[in-house]
């Protein structure tokens, strides 16, 4: 079954627009669950951002192959059976390259399946455009997510802990603030997120605003 | 969102008539079978990979919680006797470090408990010689990254089982006084273990782990000691 639909041309937009303009945490406040749980190190939030990432790029290609051939009305099975697979394969790859990583993520890895960043984008994205457009769009759009992991991460790991990416940075006599690796960190961390975004997107407008206004008056 | 993604348009779709129930039931079926080829094939592929892995990590283990240890062999309970393990045993397994020369170090012995968030696999060394815990390490976890996980890295924690003793009661039957864990800065027996503040339960759990374990399996290998060494120096004269 075919939609009515018009493909997007493959732009340098169509990659970077997951980044920054529809960063799936930051602006489109998608995929919370692993962004406040998994984000307490750089190390993890990076390793959980990849996973994600290769998850997302496969089966968002696998949906766009398959988009004129899946019913609507069984849509939403169809992308979870190719979700899973591609979380089923990521689980075992990393499995098989390091216990150490796949003990670090925990029950995280599993629960890529249930990320609606890779729903979302499978919905609003990959079952209306091309292969190549498809690719590059959710590509983007995981390292945004990857990018927005790593920016919580971060903040968390030198306050909570004093260090990045388990290098101590920290002056000597610094406590670390344990709160921030514990799940009231996560909430604070994105808040303070989302509101230097807020800020930044309201200050564009205004700038705006003010630039019609003296073009009007010109 | 971008202007160049049209939304979709409603009106058309209420026109198309409903697919034939074939064509889902056939597109679900080829979307299982193409997941199931896949996951088959990756299941197949990591497999001996996974268990090299684990392998491994047993191995390094061992070689850890046994410092010096540098000839490892398994052995398996079986009943109140331990034999020597065949390639790919499963049940009760315990390991023993030894020297270059074929002398018995220490045994490595693995625990579990159930901590804060899930099991947590500990393995530890065993000096029949001190007659006491020597080292211990954590296999698997899933405690709560940066709390939790200070029991791998505490260092005031870890030297807890430096010299934790393990003595076994007269009668050789369990251990003289059972292993445990109490509330931080309250050691006062060296069979006691010192918690982490903040991380109590995850401690409780790496103590509890020790503790079953000591008392289920050292009674089995302080009687079976001279089958141990012999198995060391067997294993030495095969180098």
């Amino acid at each position: 079954m075919s939609m009515p639909n018009q493909y997007e041309q493959v732009t340098a937009d169509t990659f970077l627009r997951g980044l920054w303009e529809e960063n799936p945490v930051f602006v489109m406040l998608l995929g919370m669950c692993p962004a406040l749980a998994v984000t307490n190190s750089a190390i993890n939030a990076i390793s959980m951002g990849l996973a994600t990432t290769f998850v997302l790029v496969m089966s968002s290609a696998l949906i766009s192959i398959f988009r004129n051939f899946i019913p609507k009305q069984v849509r939403i099975v169809a992308y979870i059976v190719i979700i899973a697979t591609f979380v089923t394969i990521v689980d075992y790859l990393i499995q098989a390259i390091s216990l150490d990583l796949y003990n670090a993520l925990g029950a995280f890895i599993q629960l890529i399946v249930a990320n609606c960043v890779i729903l979302g984008r499978a919905e609003s994205y990959a079952s209306r455009q091309k292969l190549g457009a498809t690719i590059v769009n959710s590509f983007g759009s995981g390292i945004g997510f990857t990018i927005a992991l790593l920016s919580m991460g971060a903040v968390r790991e030198i306050l909570g802990a004093g260090a990045l990416f388990g290098v101590g940075i920290m002056p000597v006599g610094f406590e670390p603030w344990v709160v921030m690796v514990l799940p009231p960190g996560g909430f604070f961390v994105l808040g303070c997120w989302l509101i230097i975004f807020a800020w930044n997107k309201k200050r564009k407008e205004q700038a705006q605003l003010d630039g019609a206004v003296a073009g009007g008056q010109a | 969102m971008s202007e160049t993604i049209p939304a979709v348009n409603v009106e058309d779709e209420v026109v198309v008539p409903a697919p034939p129930s074939f064509a889902m039931f056939r597109t679900l079926a080829v979307i299982a079978m193409l997941s199931g080829l896949f996951v088959v094939l990756i299941v197949q592929w990591a497999n001996p990979y996974i268990a090299a892995n684990k392998k491994a990590a047993t191995e390094a283990a061992v070689f850890n919680v046994v410092p010096g240890a540098s000839i490892s062999k398994t052995f398996i309970l079986e009943g109140d006797k331990l034999a020597v393990a065949p390639e790919g045993a499963t049940g009760t397994l315990v390991y023993a470090g030894y020297d270059n020369a074929g002398s018995l170090i220490g045994m490595a012995i693995p625990g579990v408990a159930t901590g804060y968030a899930g099991p947590v696999y500990v393995m530890f060394g065993y000096s029949p010689a001190k007659e006491a815990v020597i080292k211990y390490q954590i296999l698997t976890m899933t405690e709560t990254p940066g709390l939790g996980d200070k029991v791998v890295t505490d260092q005031k924690f870890l030297a807890n089982f430096d010299n934790l003793v393990a003595k076994l009661n007269d009668a050789g039957t369990a251990l003289a006084n059972a292993i445990k864990t109490v509330p931080n800065k309250s050691k006062q027996h060296p069979w006691e273990i010192d918690a982490i503040s903040g991380a109590t339960i995850t401690s409780t759990a790496v103590g509890n782990a020790i503790n079953s374990s000591a008392q289920q399996l050292l009674p089995v290998i302080v009687k079976q000691l001279p089958l141990i060494r012999e198995q060391g120096i067997k294993a030495e004269g095969a180098k």
